[in-house]
């Protein structure tokens, strides 16, 4: 049996087994190595689509044995081309659930658990488990959201150093027709995916009386069946672009008006590409972007080769290009960043903190605006929030947190550092005196 | 970089810590950049904001802008805003809840104002929203237009536009369109 299990990873166990010049730093060959991936290691996948399905499949084959898929969506005849663990009997079952079935079926020994349920659905103590979460996701929406669950665990030393246990690396894949990227992402130490969300350009919108009145594309007709004629029609009714009566409606009203404008382009299917932002999935870029994802996930678990650093991109169409930069994390990013540490007694009222935010010389706060987790502590501005929020500031801060030992709150005001005035939004590390643990660094002898 | 080992401790720290754990966040960056935006709100005085979820809710609100001059000048006019997740990346949908007579505003309450679809861009904001609003009541556009009997009537005859605008708020049929009172 073990002879067996010996001779199915060679090929792993010669990459886990033995030193190289390209190894992470510190990276030990052993030959338990492999024992150990794939004893103690936990994997999530997010999303059983496109880049999903490949990366079970890939993850799985790679020796990982602990392995959990999530993803809200059913089997539809369109998926089929690329989806390639589902077939058309399965159409109209959970994603999660075929896909798991079907690799355990195909690579003996791994576990897969799946989740039918959006991202939203589970508490991040779901998110917490894991020791490193693969994205196959189709949204910015969806990329913030775990982005941001996954770097609320990280947390911070004194010196503003992240601390190593509370990174959750993250790779995360994205395609579209002959694109994609593949990128790794280490909160606190690289990038993460708010610091560099601005890159992103404007999505394409049409104006509004372009669509009603000098209508030239059938883009435009198809826009204003969907976004003008359903309303004045439908009163109340939200359209659903995955009802396809719903769609057959914008279909046939966007074809009525390009006759009437002498516009071609019509199609059923490309008002669904319109409607729903869809571009059409080659399984090729899919199969190349989760394996440059699995490969990362193995790398960073494992030490045996350098990781990616940190951002790659696939064009194949014209010829094939890739190209590889590194994304550079920024300091004051909300979401993944330091932030200023403040400590404080348990008395201090809401009024004392903001107070001592215009006096900390790093920020110099005036005007301030309070939030935390959701909960808008004290609004300066527009005058109906003041009211509403004006007596919090008499409150102990350690009382509105709900009493936690320590935590993160966001302020928003105007700094005045070196005589500049600027708005500016900050994060605020609050760690009240005489409750919170005293924060052990953990032994760093394994370094970054 | 992650040491296995370490792996293996938090598994085990992980199950005995869990409970002590500060619960979910549940704001994106979005709401943090929207929580800016309303705090620093410098609003016009014929403009008031009202948040019918409370004051925890940023994300729904209602602008209401009471013109103080111009065609439409004591008239109250009612916007939604609704911002999504991922704002700043994307526009607020904003829709008119009055049903008013504007050569830029149709009967269902779509508002044809450039920065909310073709020309938004992150660094704009909800203020930048809310002059773009004012600008509409104070300089109707006829040059686009979602209701083109009103801009055609405004770019014809001016004088009858003005009597329309005057009807329609006061309550009453322009065409065969009734306009509730909204003065």
């Amino acid at each position: 049996m073990e002879e067996m299990e010996n001779a199915r990873w060679r090929d792993l166990d010669k990459l886990l087994t033995r030193p190289g010049n390209l190894v992470s730093p510190n990276f030990e060959p052993r030959k338990e190595l492999r024992e150990d991936l794939q004893e103690y290691v936990k994997v999530l996948v997010v999303g059983a689509g496109g880049l999903g399905c490949e990366l079970l499949k890939d993850l799985a084959l790679s020796g990982f044995k602990k392995l959990e898929v999530i993803d809200m969506d059913t089997i539809e005849v369109s998926n089929l081309n690329r989806q390639f663990l589902f077939r058309m009997q399965d159409v109209g079952q959970p994603k999660a659930v075929v896909a798991a079935r079907r690799v355990m079926e195909r690579v003996s020994g791994v576990n897969i658990v799946p989740h039918f349920c959006r991202i939203e659905d589970k508490d991040s103590e779901f998110y917490r488990v894991f020791d490193i979460i693969a994205l196959g996701l189709d949204s910015i929406e969806a990329r913030s959201y775990i982005n941001a669950v996954v770097c609320s665990f990280l947390e911070y030393d004194s010196d503003d150093k992240p601390l190593e246990e509370t990174i959750k690396p993250m790779v995360d894949g994205g395609t579209e027709g002959f694109k994609g990227h593949a990128r790794v992402i280490l909160p606190g130490m690289t990038a993460c995916f708010e610091c560099t969300v601005w890159l992103f350009p404007p999505q394409v919108k049409f104006p509004l009386c372009t669509l009603a009145e000098t209508p030239r594309t059938a883009a435009h007709c198809i826009e204003y069946a969907h976004l003008i004629q359903w309303d004045e029609e439908h009163r109340g009714k939200t359209f659903d672009a995955d009802n396809s009566e719903h769609m057959q409606w914008v279909y046939s009203q966007a074809l009525k008006r390009a006759e009437l404008y002498g516009i071609s382009g019509v199609t059923y299917s490309f008002t669904q590409g319109v409607v729903k932002n869809i571009v059409p999935a080659i399984a090729a870029t899919n199969a190349i972007i989760s394996s440059t994802c699995a490969l990362e996930a193995l790398k960073i678990v494992t030490g045996f080769s350098k990781i990616l650093s940190n951002y790659s991109t696939y064009n194949s169409i014209a010829g094939l290009h890739t190209s590889v930069s590194e994304f550079v994390k920024e300091n004051d990013c909300l979401v993944c960043g330091p932030g200023v540490l403040i400590e404080l007694d348990t008395t201090v009222t809401l009024q004392k903190f903001m107070d001592l935010l215009a006096e900390h010389p790093m920020l110099k706060m005036s005007r301030t605006s309070v939030m935390y987790q959701g909960n808008n502590l004290y609004m300066q501005a527009p005058p109906v929030l003041e009211e509403m929020t004006r007596s919090n500031l008499q409150i102990p801060l350690f009382e509105l947190m709900g009493k936690v030992p320590k935590d993160v709150v966001h302020v928003n005001g105007t700094t005045n550092i070196d005589d500049k005035k600027s708005s500016a939004s900050r994060k605020v590390r609050v760690t009240f005196k005489g409750i919170a643990d005293e924060v052990t660094d953990m032994d760093t002898a394994c370094g970054g | 970089m992650i040491k296995l080992f370490k792996v293996k401790e938090k598994q085990r720290e992980a199950a005995a810590s869990a409970n002590g754990r500060a619960p979910v966040k549940k704001q994106s960056a979005g709401e943090l950049r929207l929580h800016k935006d309303i705090s620093e709100l410098n609003l016009p005085k014929t403009t008031s904001i009202s948040f019918p979820n409370g004051k925890d809710d940023l994300m729904n609100f209602e602008v209401t802008i009471r013109p103080d001059e111009g065609y439409y000048v004591g008239g109250s006019f009612t916007f939604t805003f609704s911002v999504s997740p991922i704002y700043p990346h994307e526009a607020p949908k904003v829709k008119c809840k009055t049903k008013v007579y504007h050569p830029n505003i149709d009967l269902e309450g779509n508002v044809c104002l450039n920065i909310l679809r073709e020309d938004w861009k992150p660094v704009l904001n909800i203020n930048t929203i809310i002059y773009g609003l004012n600008h509409l009541f104070s300089h109707p556009n006829h040059e686009d237009p979602l209701n083109h009997d009103a801009a055609a009537v405004l770019r014809d005859n001016p004088r009858a536009f003005e009597t329309n605008v005057r009807r329609a708020m006061a309550g009453g049929y322009v065409g065969s369109s009734y306009f509730s009172r909204c003065i």
